[in-house]
């Protein structure tokens, strides 16, 4: 019943699909941080384009913007982000892709966590004489990151699932492969799908507990 | 005057100097990094009039491709919200039921159906139609689609349900027993109705998300919609790919923000009117974030 199993390279594809949530969750969470820096800051032009980047970029479907990365940045302007096969290339342009998008996410999630700050703090902050990068580095921030473990774990279980979309370019990650297989092999049809929602189940569940309970560690208590 | 932010005093003239130097470099950065990308379009010639003018000067472009795109993608957002209304409905409740087995097995199915992907459940929908039914050829991508949206949001409207009925005040249930009304009763007469209402914003922005997902059907299942029509476009108007995308995905963002615009309207409208209890279940503008009601483990919604 399993003998096709050694046909296909099921944790290989699983991996993959840990590679580029890993790699999108830094990303996002470093771009995610400046955008939400913009957002706020005393610059009006930067508060416009962080409003206007996130508006635009969210309400964009995520296989949108991952098929343009494939077909502007890599067929029509040729640019393969120094790899130098195809597959490394999807990978690599799927990331991107991933991050321009879930780093809206995370501004907004920060955002969030901004206002949960006491405003005493930031009060306090100034009337130290501190200067508006200083209040939002040492004590803003801070606190915000603190109180948006949570959210920042649904983004993340989100951008989990997500990375299936990286199929719609031909990275060969678990949903691709899935498709393959239960092509091939349609009377394990049930058997493949329980296998690969299964995979998903065990990538998401200990991602919620584990940050569920880091969230309740971190949390600032008021 | 007040400041205008709490994060920063009201700015002297030396910030004033400093704030307009900094906006300088970020503009000079932006204008730059502008030019790099038209000049790089203009290389590879995608910013010839002749790419452009099909959705621009001319009508054909949307009466063929778009426009029927756009069909497919409501019809299938349209379809899916429908159906997974009243299915989540029902999980919603029966995870909030007196029977141990009923709400345990109700939610065990409702946190298993959110973990995962919604692209996996579309493959195996389809997979299934091919081998168990006779559902033609052209039409068995809708079907796919479809179950997949209405499988994966129905677990998603049934955490959206039973956040919105928590948020009730207890007194509505207390009040409904003490004047003897039975359970049956007390659901469908005082809890629900005042849940649907608080639940409205959260269920338009869940519709955000279902027609953000219905592109993976397009692009993955063959189905014909907004994204599905990009290929088409471009290659029948000489592979005009940046414009084809460009207002592809202008169609999406309006549609999304006209959709996120009424969902806070909404919101704002039941939280001011003074009939009712006030209860409010926001989509809160992240709509990958279920409500923060009692949502179980942690597990995320969709983005």
């Amino acid at each position: 019943m399993f003998d096709f199993l050694s046909d296909y390279d099921v944790l290989g594809a699983f991996w993959v699909n840990v590679q580029l949530t890993v790699i999108a969750a830094i990303g996002s969470l470093i771009w995610g941080t400046i955008l939400v820096a913009m957002r706020v800051s005393p610059v009006p032009v930067m508060r416009s384009f962080g409003t206007a980047y996130i508006n635009l970029v969210r309400n964009t479907p995520l296989t949108v913007i991952i098929v343009a990365t494939s077909l502007v940045l890599n067929q029509t302007f040729q640019i393969t982000l120094g790899a130098d096969n195809f597959d490394d290339q999807g990978f690599r342009l799927a990331a991107l892709g991933f991050i321009a998008y879930t780093s809206t996410f995370v501004c907004e999630s920060l955002r969030a966590g901004i206002n949960t700050v006491p405003v005493g703090q930031a009060e306090a902050a100034r009337a130290l004489g501190l200067s508006f990068t200083q209040v939002l580095r040492i004590i803003v921030l801070p606190q915000a990151f603190r109180s948006v473990v949570a959210p920042l774990a649904s983004v993340l279980i989100a951008l989990t699932k997500n990375t299936t979309v990286a199929a719609a370019i031909g990275v060969g990650e678990a949903a691709l492969l899935m498709k393959e297989m239960i092509e091939n092999e349609s009377d394990a049809l049930f058997l493949v799908t329980a296998m690969f929602a299964l995979g998903f189940v065990i990538l998401t569940l200990p991602t919620g507990l584990l940050l569920g309970w880091v969230a309740k560690k971190v949390a600032v208590k008021r | 005057m007040t400041a205008p932010s709490v994060l920063y005093d009201m700015p002297g003239p030396r910030a004033r100097q400093r704030n307009v130097l900094y906006a300088a470099l970020f503009v000079l950065v932006f204008v730059g990094v502008a030019y790099l990308l038209l000049a790089a379009m203009n290389d590879h010639n995608q910013l010839e009039w002749a790419k452009w003018s099909p959705y621009l000067a001319g009508t054909d472009a949307w009466t063929t491709y778009l426009l029927p795109g756009l069909g497919g993608t409501l019809v299938a957002a349209g379809l899916s919200i429908a159906m997974a209304l009243p299915i989540g409905a029902l999980f919603g409740i029966a995870r909030l039921s007196d029977h141990a087995w009923l709400a345990k097995t109700a939610g065990t199915l409702v946190e298993f159906f959110r973990a995962i992907p919604v692209l996996i459940l579309m493959f195996f929908a389809y997979q299934v139609y091919v081998n168990f039914t006779d559902i033609g050829r052209d039409i068995r991508p809708l079907y796919a689609v479809c179950t997949g949206l209405v499988i994966y949001n129905s677990a998603v409207i049934a955490e959206v349900v039973r956040a919105g009925i928590l948020s009730l005040p207890k007194g509505q249930t207390e009040a409904a027993l003490a004047v003897g009304m039975r359970k049956g009763q007390l659901m469908t007469s005082i809890l629900l109705p005042q849940a649907v209402t608080a639940m409205l914003p959260a269920l338009v922005s869940q519709l955000v998300v279902i027609v953000k997902d219905t592109a993976l059907g397009g692009a993955l299942l063959n189905y014909s919609e907004l994204m599905a029509s990009v290929s088409e476009a471009a290659a029948f108007y000489g592979g005009n790919i940046i414009a084809t995308l460009t207002v592809v995905a202008a169609i999406y963002i309006v549609l999304n923000s006209l959709l996120s615009w009424f969902a806070s309207w909404l919101e704002r409208w039941l939280r001011r009117r003074k009939k009712g209890t006030g209860a409010v279940v926001g989509g809160g503008g992240m709509e990958e974030q279920v409500p923060a009601v009692g949502v179980g483990e942690g597990m995320g919604g969709g983005l």
